[in-house]
């Protein structure tokens, strides 16, 4: 965990103060409603279909175990006992007052945490891969850079009034687990060929109506250099951003609009003024964020845990869960567990108070203390020794958090949708929940193998459906919710967009078009090891439509038939 | 008499915001006294201003390009930008340009829908001046400058970012805090 200094905290407990402020001043109406939405947004409070929503921030998705009873205790005493955790590693809560906010950012601040620009049109909490820092394949650890963005971006007095919500996602590998292709900056860490760190830049990707992938700003930036290079990127945006449309005000539509070359040029020109200023970053910073970050006292363990592989082989179940919920960790004999927030029927993401209590103590005692929250919607136990790892997997499934669907088709993504968001189409946590009964069967889903499914609630997409292997996108038909369905979207480094398969559908058709697509998948694949996106890469999208909608000459052959009959 | 608020004090304000009329064209100028003129105006009757009796300040809009003025700074009196909607954030940037690019080290102020809560970010970026909207509290509108006693970003009061600021301070050159 990063430790807060006590200027760290200060400036917390300071935003608390003004928030408290600003907030009693709207309540005596001094404050029109028009001033105060931004700057109850910048501390994280929508106001959604029920009740206002308040966005915590979890900075790069890293939570202490005490942090996380705090965020229980506030899901008992302000909201309704639990909480949801958002695709953006944050958490939400559905149903706090408006008045009641400034006491639970106080409750907040007192263990180093806050809902600062978790919302309107500033830089947002930084992401990025929910292995940082234990993942075998690390350049840098993305933590110690993620805390240093944090702290430049936090209360950036230049860009707390941007064009539109600006996002940045940090990869610490070569191989992206953070999604740094479809964000405002993505950042990749690399090596050069002198052995120098520095980042990869890419601005403008991003999901939204207008899908695209991030356009390369520059091959290698050395990372003293990073603070200077993001001013640059931030004013360029800032200054020429499109700010008469709200639907055309991401760096996104600015890079495409100058084309990525004019807009590197603007970087470039802007960079040369900024270049080795103030900000620049020197090695001594970087030593003392890292030192402020505490780290696990690692055991020495043997490759083999005593127990474990006999529990593997007596234990169907027990292997179906670590084959996958259970990933690789840089240390012999540690691994990193997932805690599946997707048990068919609770809506994906959700968590209640009891449970994040018990994941706290789970935390306590098999994993330092801490946890991560993934941008799937999970949480994760980073650092458990496999000797714990059958302990652990009892108590997670009588806590219901050990369903073994990392990766497969029931593990969806899913926003808040039209159940709780004023901007939905369409309700999102009951076709997620459909499609998980269609899919119930374990062993069925383990045959179907790797599938992201994604649904997003509208085009704002903050279920990712365009990067879903089957994305799930809610659309308004003339007052009805419908569905589109997309299939052949990725993340990572192959991040691809998905493509929509045909007109829309029901509620009630969508598990039906789903299990289509997976017929024609089981039925096309050359072997299990082919996975669902790997055969819509080879064989386009045809046959699924067609399997989903009919043949088009099938289709008039049946309706010439049906007439002849007639 | 306006007023308005200039190095944390509330003071009497002598200067004339002059606004292209509707239809776009220049303001007419008045005779005398000081006057703040659109950067339009100025780019277009940049010698009869200069002639004229009364200081002279221009106005930028979100909009405008600063380096248009850069090179005549050393004859304005104030240079100020015009906020449309306090929302608009290109003003920050212009304000922080105007300071450390073109090095305008004389009054900087801001105008239009100005408002009590951004007071503290825009004097971090180089804004000492400011027209609040009518309907603010100048009074109360002060204590916004103590916000927050710190900032992590380099400011006009604090050229160095505070990650900086902690190795300098430092008696081994390391960390302080
Ligand atoms: S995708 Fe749309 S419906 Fe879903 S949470 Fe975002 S804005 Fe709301």
């Amino acid at each position: 965990m990063y430790l807060y200094d006590e200027i760290d905290q200060r400036l917390v407990d300071e935003r608390v103060a003004q928030y408290r402020d600003q907030t009693r001043r709207y309540l005596a109406g001094a404050l029109t409603e028009d001033d105060f939405r931004p700057l109850r947004l910048q501390n994280g409070l929508y106001i959604q279909r029920h009740a206002p929503m308040l966005r915590v921030s979890i900075p790069y998705g890293l939570l202490s175990s005490r942090q996380l009873r705090a965020l229980a205790d506030i899901a008992r005493t302000w909201d309704r006992g639990y909480g949801h955790f958002s695709t953006r590693q944050n958490i939400q809560f559905n149903w706090p007052k408006l008045e009641d906010v400034p006491e639970i950012l106080a409750r907040l601040a007192t263990v180093q945490m806050h809902a600062i620009q978790t919302s309107g049109n500033c830089i947002r909490n930084t992401t990025t891969d929910h292995f940082a820092g234990i993942a075998p394949d690390e350049i840098v650890d993305p933590l110690v850079w993620c805390e240093i963005i944090r702290q430049w971006s936090a209360f950036h007095p230049e860009f707390a009034y941007l064009p539109r919500k600006f996002k940045i996602a940090v990869s610490g590998s070569e191989r992206d687990r953070a999604a740094v292709q479809v964000h405002d900056i993505g950042l990749q860490a690399r090596q050069n060929a002198a052995g120098d760190v520095g980042f990869r830049v890419l601005a403008g990707g991003g999901l939204g109506r207008t899908p695209i992938i991030g356009a390369a700003v520059r091959e290698f930036l050395p990372w003293q250099h990073l603070l200077t290079y993001l001013d640059a990127i931030l004013r360029v945006y800032n200054c020429h951003g499109r700010r008469d449309n709200k639907y055309k005000a991401r760096i996104k539509i600015l890079v495409k609009e100058l084309t990525p070359e004019a807009f590197r040029r603007q970087v470039e020109e802007e960079w040369a003024h900024l270049k080795d200023g103030p900000a620049t970053l020197f090695t001594e910073e970087i030593r003392r964020i890292e030192r402020r970050f505490t780290r696990p006292n690692y055991l020495k363990l043997d490759a083999l845990a005593p127990g474990y592989a006999l529990e593997l082989a007596r234990d169907k179940a027990f292997a179906n869960w670590v084959r996958r919920n259970v990933h690789a960790h840089k240390l012999t004999g540690y691994a990193a567990v997932t805690l599946s927030l997707k048990k068919t029927g609770v809506p994906p993401g959700d968590a209640t108070a009891e449970q994040m209590d018990a994941v706290a103590s789970l935390a306590d005692r098999y994993s330092f203390g801490e946890l991560r929250v993934s941008h799937e919607q999970n949480l994760i136990l980073a650092d458990v020794r496999l000797g714990d790892l059958h302990a652990l997997w009892q108590e997670a499934k009588a806590l219901g958090l050990a369903t073994p669907n990392i990766g497969l088709i029931t593990n969806i993504i899913a926003c808040p949708g039209g159940d709780f968001c004023a901007l939905a189409n369409a309700k999102s946590i009951p076709v997620a929940e459909a499609i998980q009964r269609r899919f119930d069967d374990l062993d069925y889903q383990h045959d179907i193998g790797e599938l992201d499914l994604n649904i997003s609630g509208c085009m704002n997409s903050c279920g990712h459906h365009h990067i879903g292997h089957i994305g799930i996108l809610g659309v308004d038909k003339q007052g009805a919710e419908f569905y589109q369905i997309s299939i052949g979207g990725a993340q990572g480094n192959e991040a691809s967009l998905g493509r929509v398969i045909g007109p829309s559908v029901s509620q009630a058709q969508v598990p039906d078009v789903i299990e289509k697509l997976i017929e024609i998948y089981l039925e096309c694949r050359d072997s299990e090891e082919e996975r669902f996106i790997d055969v819509v890469r080879r064989i386009g999208i045809e046959p699924f439509k067609e399997h989903v909608y009919g043949n088009p000459h099938q289709a008039q052959k049946n309706s010439q038939r049906q007439l002849a009959v007639a | 008499m306006a007023t308005l608020i200039r190095h944390r004090k509330i003071v009497s304000d002598n200067w004339q915001l002059l606004k292209p009329a509707d239809d776009g064209s220049a303001p007419p100028l008045p005779e005398s006294g000081d006057i703040i003129v659109p950067l339009a105006a100025w780019l277009a009757q940049r010698d009869r201003l200069l002639q004229r009796p009364g200081r002279l300040g221009v106005w930028l809009a979100g909009g405008d390009e600063p380096a248009l003025i850069a090179e005549d700074l050393k004859n304005l009196g104030v240079v100020a930008v015009y906020f449309t909607q306090f929302s608009d954030g290109r003003g920050y940037s212009l304000g922080r340009l105007l300071r450390v690019r073109y090095g305008w080290r004389g009054e900087l102020r801001a105008v239009g829908d100005v408002l009590r809560d951004q007071l503290f970010y825009l004097a971090g970026c180089g804004f000492d001046a400011f027209a609040l909207r009518d309907d603010q509290d100048l009074q109360a509108a002060l204590s916004a400058f103590g916000d927050f006693s710190e900032a992590y970003q380099a400011s006009a009061a604090r050229p160095l970012p505070l990650f900086r600021r902690r190795h300098l301070n430092s008696p081994d050159g390391m960390e302080w805090s």
